[in-house]
């Protein structure tokens, strides 16, 4: 079903090509929503569809589409879309786009969605673009719910909300680690995320 | 006055808007290798971000909020254009750059061809319409939106430009292979994070 251009292009962002450790996009919210992951995995949804469906538009209407003023179009399709995404979130799963905050809107500022409607959906056909939206919103989701299961396993013990450090390894001792939760915990977890990744799969040289 | 002067400390250093709320990151990222760079690309953030938050801040009370549109006529009263809240902004934005851009082009050519290419960037910038969007959500007033914007804009100058001198000052020293690049640079501000975190003891 799929050509082998189109397996190419819907794999290579996994991870050889992963759009926050390699193409260094879309950090800001990797970050911000990762201390969880309940909320670190509503954004994964949100971004993927949100990064599919403007890879369409913009991919359909690139013809058309004066260059001059190609930002704004894209920005307005993608505002557009981040608009229903949030009312959706509103209405179904309050206390969640609550705790997400800000970070939905600023879903139209992330750098995975503008950079690969720049890189991808204006040069190429319809198709093609959704499987780079696809593949791109899902190495997205790969780094971000690994770095939100580290913190939320380090800073309090649980994954998902669910306990998974023994009371034991607690009675001995055994602290949760608050620094996690917080900001640094965040950059230093992705920068030795990054780490392991060169070391394991290394970019391929005059790339 | 000392309320505005403890926001606007907090801004800066407690609750700096790139290393606490991770805002700004990419251009943060990107344009860090050179501390020129860095200053200039500081320096239009400050501008764009002082103008644009008070901006948006009349249009959302005026506009945007329930009720806001009372003054235009008592029977709309009951509209509520919030949900246009983000394209407002994110229009009002790129409307901004786009002039402060005609503007440094015509009045002050040589600081237009310094930041150059890095002006158009500010528009995807999400420092910009996240200080805006943490306006609204933090219900402050106009006072109060200027100093946070301005003060915030501050903060992500001064670490972009820390940023800038320590990459300069790292490319003497031996880093492992792998780590090279984006890795360092992550843990490098993650350990300035740390730092700014010891400014949480200070309130006004």
């Amino acid at each position: 079903m799929l050509s082998k251009n189109d397996k190419k292009v819907l794999t290579d962002p996994l991870i050889s090509n992963n759009p926050i450790a390699m193409q260094v996009l879309g950090i800001c919210s990797a970050l911000a929503v990762t201390t969880q992951v309940k909320p670190a995995f509503v954004m994964c949804v949100s971004v993927t569809l949100v990064v599919c469906v403007a890879n369409f538009l913009i991919s359909v209407l690139r013809n058309g589409i004066p260059s001059r003023i190609r930002i704004i179009v894209e920005l307005c399709v993608v505002a557009s879309l981040v608009i229903l995404v949030d009312q959706v979130l509103k209405a179904y799963m309050f206390d969640l786009s609550k705790q997400l905050s800000v970070f939905v809107g600023l879903i139209i500022t992330n750098c995975i969605v503008m950079g690969r409607l720049e890189a991808f959906a204006l040069m190429n056909k319809p198709f093609p673009s959704v499987l780079d939206g696809l593949g791109n919103g899902l190495g997205y989701s790969l780094v971000l719910m690994l770095v939100a299961c580290m913190r939320e396993v380090l800073g309090a013990g649980k994954i998902a909300g669910i306990p998974v450090i023994p009371q034991a390894l607690f009675d001995a001792g055994y602290v949760n680690n608050g620094l996690m939760v917080l900001a640094p915990g965040a950059f230093i977890l992705l920068g030795l995320y990054i780490w392991a990744q060169n070391s394991l799969f290394p970019p391929k040289a005059g790339k | 006055m000392t309320e505005l002067l403890g926001l606007a400390v907090s801004s800066i250093f407690v609750n700096n808007i790139l290393l606490s709320s991770f805002l700004g990151m990419c251009s943060f990222l990107a344009c860090s290798k050179k501390v020129e760079t860095a200053i200039g690309l500081g320096c239009a953030v400050i501008f764009t971000m002082t103008i644009t938050g008070p901006v948006n801040w009349l249009l959302y009370q005026y506009f945007l909020k329930k009720g806001a549109l009372v003054w235009a006529s008592e029977q709309f009263a009951d509209v509520n254009l919030e949900f246009l809240t983000f394209i407002t902004f994110i229009a009002v934005i790129a409307a901004m750059v786009q002039l402060v851009e005609m503007i440094l082009d015509k009045h002050f050519p040589a600081l237009y061809s310094a930041l150059g290419i890095f002006l158009p960037l500010i528009a995807v910038n999400c420092a910009i319409l996240g200080s805006s969007l943490f306006m609204v959500e933090r219900k402050y007033d106009l006072a109060e939106t200027t100093v946070f914007c301005a003060a915030s804009g501050v903060g992500w100058a001064l670490a972009i430009v820390a940023m800038a001198s320590i990459r300069t000052k790292i490319r003497y020293s031996h880093v492992p292979d792998g780590l090279q690049g984006l890795g360092i640079t992550m843990i490098i501000t993650g350990l300035m994070a740390i730092g700014f975190m010891g400014f949480a003891g200070i309130s006004l």
